[in-house]
């Protein structure tokens, strides 16, 4: 295991030439561009089917009610108008509730009771769309309001009212509980250390909010019985197996085709009932059925992320080495507990709370309830909660240092795993496979200039001018996983990739995972070019329909590279190694014989005696024969079961300036140098980390999803759900070293996710820098104007 | 009611609800998909067109307000089959991934620089700042706009990354 803190070639600086490329790795411009800047993307609402008819759905006013009474009759007498279905009419054909992603059921259409703001009640097909949403205000829903459950912290009061009494027996609001580490060995630690900092802290409830909405296009063809959906999915195989279980529909009568996304950022993950609606809108009328949700519809129904209220507990010597953590959790899941994570890990991988650091002993908490708000809980790039996981220990290091009086950076660098302990198990199981955390550091700090900017600070503190610099040093898990360990209703979480070589030595792709703007198009071209040394531009990628392409589970957690991508380059070895054969029997040597360069096996000793990729493809579909025992053809396909996760980690730094009279924070600077092993197409990486900066900013500043005491979301639309412009963020600064991981073939680890994980904790920890003459050691998400100046007054409250 | 504009150089005629939206109007009657919807409450700009060059939202534009006058979408940005160098320049520095927001951040790229053939960064980033990316975090938008406004002159022919400046680091 090597780091690497300079470019190993120039392909890391230098673009490459498209067409001309040889081989694989490095800065690439991107495939999919061409049709994308001259406005030919094909998104879900451009799809377009003859006679194709408009679904639109009516959504619950109210956090908490019994329906006791709904009138549809004035809708179906609209002129335009084809079908209105209520909950009652899906209940007779059993398709009332559907299995989410997490084994709890969810009302496609609510029957007996709402049981959140925006829950699906009732929908309607019209001719266009605006008959549709029209047809809307004619239903006429008599609700009994019931008192709702907004604040999780009261979901297990005694006095609770019980959100989901369709569940037999079900007497509280209670989900699950759950726990990692060891309780007693860190309890002792704690007892025995010099120094313990406790603190409570919010991660606010957010939302992915891509720029795309979620919608489908449901086509039944009832003569051959097939159904084929276009939606807006990350997971096109998963849905498809999870269609076929409830609408009973053979799997292999049904199509899902993921078209180009919008972006996901976990969005796009679960299935939401407005595509259970099309279906049966398609079967019931015949006829294509379109629904594309509002914005509204997306803030307010869809799956939100975090949620988390965090209790957090950090032992350390008085000189600064960091014993032990412990955290207790309360996640509010909604009404439905719909959050996408593999079954045993309930949590998500909130486990990796024990962060970069060497611990003696961590332990780990958590109850989760059933509130009266929309279901989710993983979304928005987080990892499967490590999002959650990295804020926390990233600000209870912060809040040590803060006590001790240290240095944060110096804290970190006394704390962080040394290179030679990886692989590394933590507190809590988890292996990280590889990592140079110091180099990474050290490479943040240079680009930053670290020690000037402190000199800055000292000197802006001196005149009352208001200035932070936080950091962040954090450890990812991603690439899930193991079948031994994970799995998603059953379905385990390994992925595949098919290669085909064409007889002119042109290749097709096909994966099982879907891109929302990653760029695979690219990058898995690449991935195999460099195997196979064919030029990316003679490569094309086919992803996003299950009629196309291998079973998998899709893109979320950043598992395309790491479990895709592994799929990618094994098939391409797959067939170099059918292509060696071949080729010994072109040149009439033995395989042992031949030496592979990029692009051609030959002779060991005679370079002049070779044969080209393009030769041997030809050659394998061609006429005469081939090797004894040899089938024709050079296709090859892999299903991927990952040895472990990979562990990409970051160093940040964000340096803001805070206005004493306002409030208002400014990021002035952001420095994110992130290892995610062996770097396919640095221009995407660099693109990725850009955009979960912005991210992280966003959350940190100003996202919030927000409501009332009786359950009405105040954060149902982009004026009142902030989202960062390109005047909140600023030019971004990046950096990386690279610590490959040992068991992926091609050493990538994967990195969609980093800054947005990686980035809040920096920001915040800059912000309670810059306030530390006020003495604050904490202030909760999001860091808005009236919040800090709030703190700098000493009345700050919790968000929630 | 009937209304009558000019669609990237076309005159156009249809027959229309007086609540049609110029967006659906763009994409559902004229099948110009390359305009697209994200928020009803102006506030993502996925939706930009120009009319008479000046950007719009065409979202909250009705269709029959645009009567008589001259809209320029996406499909319109390249003349004669030539790219505009707005849209040479998202695809050369990375400006766009999920696509989403890219033709309106592009319309609105395109009305800046005609009017502001050298903008600064804080201008480009003013100029975008009523629309939202998802994505790239802006800073390769506000890139590609500066190439497009400096480069696409051919001064520069072979592609660097702006920021490569420092080994291991990009700024």
């Amino acid at each position: 295991m090597t780091t690497v803190a300079e470019p190993q070639t120039a392909r890391e600086t230098a673009f490459v030439d498209n067409d001309r490329h040889p081989v694989g790795h490095g800065r690439m411009l991107r495939k999919e561009d061409p049709r994308f800047v001259r406005g030919r993307g094909h998104y879900l609402d451009d799809v377009q089917l003859p006679g194709m008819l408009h679904l639109a759905i009516l959504r619950s006013p109210l956090a908490h009610a019994k329906i006791t009474a709904i009138d549809i009759t004035a809708a179906q007498a609209h002129p335009r108008v084809k079908l209105v279905v209520t909950g009652a009419m899906l209940a007779e054909k059993n398709l009332a509730w559907m299995p989410t992603l997490s084994n709890d059921v969810q009302a496609v259409l609510a029957t007996d009771k709402v049981r959140f703001q925006g829950q699906e009640v009732a929908f309607v097909v019209a001719e266009d769309r605006y008959a549709a949403r029209d047809a809307l205000e004619l239903i006429d829903v008599t609700y009994e309001e019931l008192r709702p459950v907004i604040d999780a912290r009261h979901a297990l009061d005694p006095d609770a009212p019980v959100i989901r009494d369709d569940l037999k027996d079900k007497k509280d609001n209670h989900i699950f509980d759950w726990e990692t580490g060891d309780k007693d060995a860190t309890e002792k630690v704690f007892a025995a250390a010099d120094v313990v900092v406790t603190q409570d802290m919010v991660y606010p409830r957010v939302h992915p909010a891509p720029m795309e909405t979620c919608g489908a296009v449901a086509d039944y063809d009832p003569i051959d019985g097939k159904l084929t959906l276009w939606s807006t999915t990350q997971a096109p195989h998963a849905h498809r197996t999870l269609y076929a279980i409830v609408a009973g529909l053979p799997e292999h009568k049904i199509r899902v085709i993921s078209p180009d996304i919008g972006g996901g950022f976990g969005n796009k993950v679960p299935i939401y009932p407005g595509y259970v609606c099309a279906i049966v809108g398609s079967l019931l009328t015949g006829k294509p059925v379109k629904w594309m949700e509002d914005r509204s519809e997306n803030l307010t129904s869809t799956s939100f992320a975090r949620d988390y209220v965090m209790h957090g507990e950090i032992a350390a010597t008085k000189d600064g080495k960091i014993l032990a953590i412990r955290t207790h959790v309360l996640a509010d899941h909604g009404a439905f507990n719909g959050q996408a994570a593999p079954v045993k890990y309930p949590a998500g991988f909130f486990g990796v709370f024990c962060g970069s650091y060497d611990l003696e002993a961590a332990y780990a908490h958590q109850t989760a309830v059933y509130t009266n708000k929309a279901p989710g809980g993983v979304a928005y790039a987080c990892s499967f909660r490590i999002t959650e996981a990295v804020y926390l220990v990233e600000r209870m290091v912060d809040c040590l240092a803060f006590e001790l009086g240290m240095d944060p950076v110096e804290l970190r660098r006394k704390n962080l795993l040394r290179p030679e302990q990886f692989p590394y198990t933590t507190k809590t199981g988890w292996v990280f496979d590889s990592g140079n955390y110091q180099a990474t550091l050290d490479e943040a700090l240079r680009i930053a200039g670290y020690d000037e900017l402190r000199r800055e600070q000292a000197a802006k503190r001196e005149r009352g001018e208001l200035m932070g610099i936080g950091v962040s040093t954090f450890t990812e898990a991603v690439g899930a996983g193991p079948r031994k360990d994970m799995d998603i209703l059953g379905l385990g979480m390994n992925d595949g990739c098919e290669l085909r070589i064409h007889p002119t030595g042109k290749a097709t792709v096909r994966l099982s995972v879907q891109t929302q703007g990653q760029g695979h198009e690219t990058t898995f071209a690449q991935i195999v070019g460099e195997e196979l040394g064919i030029p990316p531009a003679d490569i094309e990628v086919v992803h996003g329909d299950t009629d196309q392409t291998p079973f998998g589970l899709g893109t979320y957690g950043s598992r395309s590279t790491p479990v895709s991508g592994a799929a990618a380059a094994l098939v391409a070895r797959k067939i170099r190694d059918k292509a060696r054969i071949i080729a010994s029997g072109m040149l009439e040597v033995s395989v042992a014989d031949l030496e592979w360069d990029k692009g051609s096996f030959q002779v060991a000793g005679d370079p002049g005696k070779a044969v080209t990729i393009q030769q041997i493809a030809m050659r394998a579909h061609g006429a005469g024969d081939l090797p004894q025992g040899l089938e024709g053809g050079l296709d090859a396909e892999v299903c991927y079961n990952p040895s472990n996760l990979t562990y990409p980690n970051g160093a940040y730094i964000c340096v803001v300036d805070v206005d004493p009279g306002t409030g208002k924070v400014t990021v002035r600077r952001f420095i994110a140098v992130d290892d995610c092993g062996t770097r396919i197409n640095p221009m995407i990486i660099e693109g990725q980390v850009h955009g979960g900066l912005a991210d992280g900013i966003g959350m940190a500043l100003m996202e919030m999803i927000s409501f009332d005491e009786d359950g009405n979301c105040l954060s149902g639309s982009l004026m009142d759900y902030l989202l960062p412009t390109a005047l909140e963020v600023p030019a971004f600064e990046t950096g990386f070293t690279v610590t490959p991981s040992p068991h992926h073939p091609i050493g990538a680890k994967g990195v969609g996710e980093s800054a947005t994980v990686g980035s809040p904790p920096a920001v915040v920890n800059a912000v309670i820098d810059a306030l530390r003459p006020f003495g604050v050691r904490h202030v909760d998400m999001p860091l808005t104007p009236s919040r800090v100046w709030e703190a700098m007054q000493g009345t700050v409250q919790p968000p929630i | 009611m009937q209304v009558t504009m000019t669609v990237n150089g076309e005159a156009v005629t249809r027959e229309i609800e007086g609540r049609l939206l110029l967006v659906h109007f763009l994409r559902d009657t004229l099948g110009l998909t390359g305009t697209h919807w994200g928020c009803d409450t102006s506030n993502c700009g996925t939706c930009v067109v120009l009319m008479d060059g000046e950007p719009v939202k065409s979202c909250t534009v009705l269709a029959a307000m645009a009567g008589g006058h001259e809209i320029r979408t996406v499909e319109g940005l390249a003349a004669g089959g030539e790219l505009d160098p707005v849209q040479r320049g998202f695809m050369n520095c990375h400006g766009l991934q999920c696509g989403f927001c890219t033709p309106g951040m592009m319309m609105t790229a395109r009305a800046l620089l005609d009017r502001n053939p050298d903008p600064t960064e804080h201008e480009i980033r003013e100029a975008i700042s009523g629309q939202i990316c998802r994505c790239t975090g802006y800073k390769n938008i506000v890139e590609s706009i500066r190439w497009a406004a400096t480069d696409a002159a051919g001064t520069r022919t072979t592609l660097e990354p702006v920021e490569a400046q420092s080994v291991g680091s990009a700024s």
